[in-house]
């Protein structure tokens, strides 16, 4: 199609970007030690340099998926010719070849937003920030390079036709889940070599934490939105109803967002008031780390994943060395710059600082369950203590309580102030939003009660809305005293992003726990004029067909659903088989309803007609995603505040900056 | 003080460490202690005829592909074409049906097509065992004289064919 | 006297060791509780196996051995590591790719009859390979 866009030509586009990552490592870096202002410039045209060429190389690819040119080796094995054009771009980054270089890619970019909005940054700093990023690139385009290069081409047996996208993946939401979650990733880049350009000037002001908290934001809205809409997909293509699995994958990715969480917020702490310096950094460090953890535990294949990517222990070696190298080097780093220094201020048990380090208490405590549930199984392997397997139970033993104990304290620290806060002025603003929302919370369960049944009333159904109600009860109130002594307007945009991520945060919360409180499934063997009565809806068994589309057969039912004799929807859940790929897929059937999803797949087909298949009622079940929505979407306006765009920081709190950080040393 | 900061450094090491030992395990990994050995001696039957029995001077005679492989492996589904591919570029494969069914195995081979020159039916897995098979497919080069030269366990595509088989058939045409 | 700032310090220091040590402790008695061990239908056969504990078994289903119920999805088969087989009982809808002669991994409990009631059936293909622990059970067989 394109003479220009070859694969050879995508190939020494990598390698240029590569090399200009290496020089954009070590120019701006070394600048900053010599003091040479020409070389310090130099990474912000570097970092564009890189993007561009890196682009050109994903534009190379992109083109030979498009082209269908299948001496390429990559493309014939994830592609073929009756592959729909939005499946063949998005097959690009299907398996582990394109997905890095997407990888690659986003790093670029970030790398260039850092070199293009960082203007308000100082030289040196700024040089140090992008050398760093340009290690981290160098680091992911030589194991692209060198262990996963996607432009090899297939000598000298060229097939005729591609062996097809896996069929899981074919699929719009994979269209967009990956380089989502990527750029969530990706993004945490940024805020740990702010932390460690911060260790190399021992620089841990409040400017500092000032400059980090957008990108900080910016990359966990991105890995919000990646998050909510994997579970998204899992839940109506997986085909069997669950919305989160406690997968490897889906942890590792689990992972880097608690621990930004917590970051986002120790950020505030130690840019409004100095405190939790160190710790600050260490989430920084954390964050990012555990990005890269998941991308060596997806890729390396030491875990078994329903999500079976195909892995490669080599590549896992790679991976991990260089895991070792960034991380250990800046641990190692952490441990000699560290700030050790208290901080100056103080504060009382009830202050915001406290539950601010309660919410990071809280949340640590979670990722170190879902790290030690995740490598469990490795390191009782290591150890000869037999091969094991750690189930759902483990983990919602713990987060159950510890979301509902989060819940407790997010309006806390919202409502309360910095410093030294006395009990009595807590207590007197506590105690009516708390028998409010006790009394909502039984409110609700009774009506939840009346609507599915005994079901509605458990425990479960309580504790969640008694605590979703106070997290609504308190922010309203907190809103309506900010309006009534300011405005709507003159409130900063930040802080309405504050209440609808939090509100999102009880929404999703509310979806979760009333699911499941109160879901009901059942397994039925079913044919033609059978039906089967669930939770007060009446399904009807209609009809079976077979028929085929561009890619794969299909065998669909009908399954027509009514209550009390008035019909609401019909149905269609699938099997289909792909033609290239031995493998048939569950499409599930969905009616989506703010308060109810209705849900049906078909099974394998039984002897004599009959089918095996699976009915779901779930109620709520669309609040988790809505709340997802309204957690990227507060997110979203905390990065857009003002505060974040000042040109350039004024010289008196640069004096002040500067004598605050010279007492530190 | 300062000795906390290099906690998050030792715990670091700790989960590195775990990781690596991981990767060992991986039975990708696998060395054989047969390399530069000649083949075990068997005596089992053909796949195609119950009382037809084979040994290992049956496979000697050329350079040889030794690929075992199941109807009940996934992978070997996988596998299956490039195989096909090889053989139609006159490569000799011989074929370990592993642990199978022979009815199953030949109708599999008639459903998928065949590029074995012969199939060794190794019902009781006795031959695996001796040349330590772990698991379906697997795939193990032999010379002329009948030495095992290499060994693959997991799927055998392109990729691994340039990387670890084709130099071995490129020197034997020089 | 303490100096109120590193009172206030200490009691955090003091209050975080408590609750991770709380924490790591919990952790570790709950993995110990939800971990599911991985069985052999051999050593499930030969009596190593414990009754009553969820554990997973794995190898190929027996062909010719899976038997349905006539009204309700309740189904039984036999899977085997080629020296053993180990009867298997499950109600509800089984995986696209579980089939007759394919490698399934269960989870569930074993009664005094030796028969494995799983809540879980899985028929996980690696793309590339067997899955590693049916892998290493054929090459521990028979050792």
């Amino acid at each position: 199609m394109n003479v220009f866009l070859s694969p050879e030509m995508g190939h020494i586009a990598l390698i240029i970007g590569s090399c200009l990552a290496f020089v954009q490592a070590l120019l701006p870096l070394a600048g900053s030690y010599t003091g040479t202002v020409r070389w310090m410039q130099m990474g912000r045209s570097l970092a564009c340099g890189n993007l561009f060429f890196v682009f050109l190389a994903f534009l190379c690819l992109s083109n030979a998926f498009l082209s269908d040119d299948f001496t390429v080796r990559y493309v014939a094995q994830n592609s073929n010719t009756l592959l729909p054009i939005y499946f063949k771009f998005s097959a690009v980054w299907s398996a582990h070849e394109g997905s890095l270089l997407l990888w690659v890619l986003i790093l670029s970019m970030w790398t260039a937003a850092v070199a293009l909005f960082g203007s308000r940054l100082p030289l040196q700093f700024l040089s140090r920030t992008l050398a760093i990023l340009g290690l981290i690139s160098v680091g992911f385009g030589f194991f692209l390079l060198f262990t996963s290069n996607p432009f090899e081409r297939t000598f000298p047996l060229p097939p005729i036709d591609g062996q097809d996208l896996n069929p899981l993946l074919q699929d719009i939401a994979l269209i967009l889940h990956p380089p989502l979650l990527y750029f969530g990733y990706v993004g945490l880049a940024v805020p740990f070599a702010f932390a460690i350009s911060a260790l190399l000037e021992s620089r841990f002001d409040s400017a500092w934490a000032n400059w980090s908290r957008p990108w900080t934001i910016a990359s966990w809205c991105f890995l919000t939105i990646g998050i909510f809409l994997g579970s998204w997909w899992a839940y109506y293509e997986l085909g069997w109803g669950g919305w989160w699995f406690w997968d490897p994958v889906e942890n590792a990715s689990l992972m880097p967002w608690l621990v930004t969480t917590a970051l986002i917020h120790s950020l505030i702490a130690s840019e409004q008031r100095g405190v939790f310096r160190s710790w600050t950094i260490l989430l920084a460090i954390f964050a990012f780390s555990l990005s890269l953890l998941g991308t060596f535990l997806v890729r390396s294949g030491v875990l078994t994943s329903v999500h079976a990517f195909a892995s490669d222990p080599e590549r896992g070696i790679y991976i991990l060395l260089f895991l070792s190298i960034v991380v250990g080097s800046t641990l190692a780093l952490f441990a000699i710059r560290g700030p050790v220094l208290m901080s100056t201020s103080s504060y009382s048990g009830t202050s915001r600082e406290t539950f601010l380090l309660i919410n990071n208490l809280i949340l640590t405590v979670a990722v170190a369950v879902v790290l030690l549930g995740t490598l469990y199984p490795l390191i009782s392997d290591a150890f000869g203590l037999g091969k094991i397997s750690v189930g759902p139970p483990y983990f919602n033993f713990f987060f159950v309580p510890l979301t509902f104990v989060l819940l407790i304290f997010i309006p806390l620290a919202m409502r309360s102030s910095w410093g030294n806060v006395s009990t009595k002025a807590v207590s007197s603003w506590l105690m009516q939003p708390l028998l409010l929302s006790l009394l909502l919370g039984l409110i609700g369960s009774t009506t939840l009660a009346y609507w599915v049944g005994e079901k509605g009333n458990s425990l479960l159904a309580i504790v969640t809305m008694t605590c979703v109600s106070w997290v609504f009860v308190m922010i309203l109130k907190d809103f309506r005293d900010k309006i009534k002594s300011s405005s709507f307007t003159l409130l900063p945009v930040r802080y309405y992003g504050m209440v609808l991520a939090h509100l999102g945060v009880a929404i999703t919360v509310l979806g979760a726990g009333l699911y499941a409180a109160s879901g009901i499934q059942r397994d039925v063997k079913m044919g033609i004029g059978d039906y089967a009565v669930l939770g007060g809806y009446t399904f009807y068994f209609s009809d079976i067909k077979r028929d085929r589309r561009s890619n794969f057969s299909f065998t669909q039912a009908e399954i027509i659903v009514s209550k009390e004799d008035r019909e609401i929807v019909t149905l269609n859940p699938e099997k289909r088989h792909y033609f290239s790929n031995p493998q048939t897929m569950t499409e599930a059937a969905i009616d989506p309803g703010l308060l109810r999803d209705l849900y049906v797949s078909l099974g394998e087909p039984l002897d004599d007609d009959h089918w095996a298949i699976r009915l779901h009622v779930k109620p709520f079940v669309r609040c988790i995603w809505l709340g997802g929505a309204m957690i990227s979407l507060g997110g979203l306006l905390a990065v857009l505040d003002k505060r974040y765009r000042r040109r350039k920081i004024c010289s008196q709190d640069r004096a002040n900056l500067s004598v605050q950080s010279a007492s530190e040393i | 003080m300062r000795i906390i900061l290099f906690a998050p450094l030792m715990v670091f090491f700790a989960i590195a460490i775990l990781l690596w030992s991981a990767l060992e395990r991986e039975p990708g990994k696998l060395p054989s202690a047969l390399i530069g050995k000649p083949f075990p001696e068997f005596s089992l039957t053909k796949l195609s005829a119950h009382n037809q029995y084979l040994s290992a001077e049956d496979l000697s005679g050329a350079l040889a592909l030794i690929n075992v492989w199941a109807t009940w492996c996934y992978a070997c589904k996988l596998e299956h074409p490039y195989l096909q591919k090889l053989a139609s570029n006159g490569i000799k494969i011989i074929g370990i049906n592993y642990k199978d069914n022979r009815k199953a195995a030949i109708a599999w081979l008639e459903r998928l097509g065949n590029p074995y020159s012969v199939i060794i039916f190794d019902e009781e897995g006795s031959l695996g065992l001796d040349i330590g098979v772990s698991g379906a497919p697997e795939t193990f080069l032999i010379d002329k004289q009948g030495i095992i030269l290499h060994r693959r366990v997991g799927i055998l595509d392109q990729k691994v064919w340039e990387k670890e088989f084709s130099h071995y058939y490129s020197d034997s045409w020089e | 006297m303490m100096h109120p700032l590193r009172k206030q310090r200490m009691q955090w220091i003091c209050l975080i060791l408590i609750s991770t040590s709380v924490a790591t402790a919990l952790i570790a008695y709950m993995l110990r509780q939800n971990a599911n061990f991985f069985y052999t239908p051999s050593q499930i056969a030969i009596g190593q196996a414990p009754l009553g504990v969820s554990l997973r078994a794995g190898g190929e289903v027996v062909v010719g051995s899976l038997k349905r119920a006539q009204q309700s999805l309740a189904i039984e088969f036999l899977v085997s590591d080629g020296l053993h087989s180990v009867k298997v009982t499950y109600e509800g809808i089984l995986p696209d790719l579980f089939s007759e002669g394919q490698s399934t991994v269960v989870t569930g409990k074993i009664d005094d009859q030796n028969t494995l009631h799983a809540v879980q059936v899985l028929a996980k293909h690696d793309e590339n390979y067997t899955p590693p622990e049916i892998a290493e059970m054929y090459e521990n067989q028979g050792i």
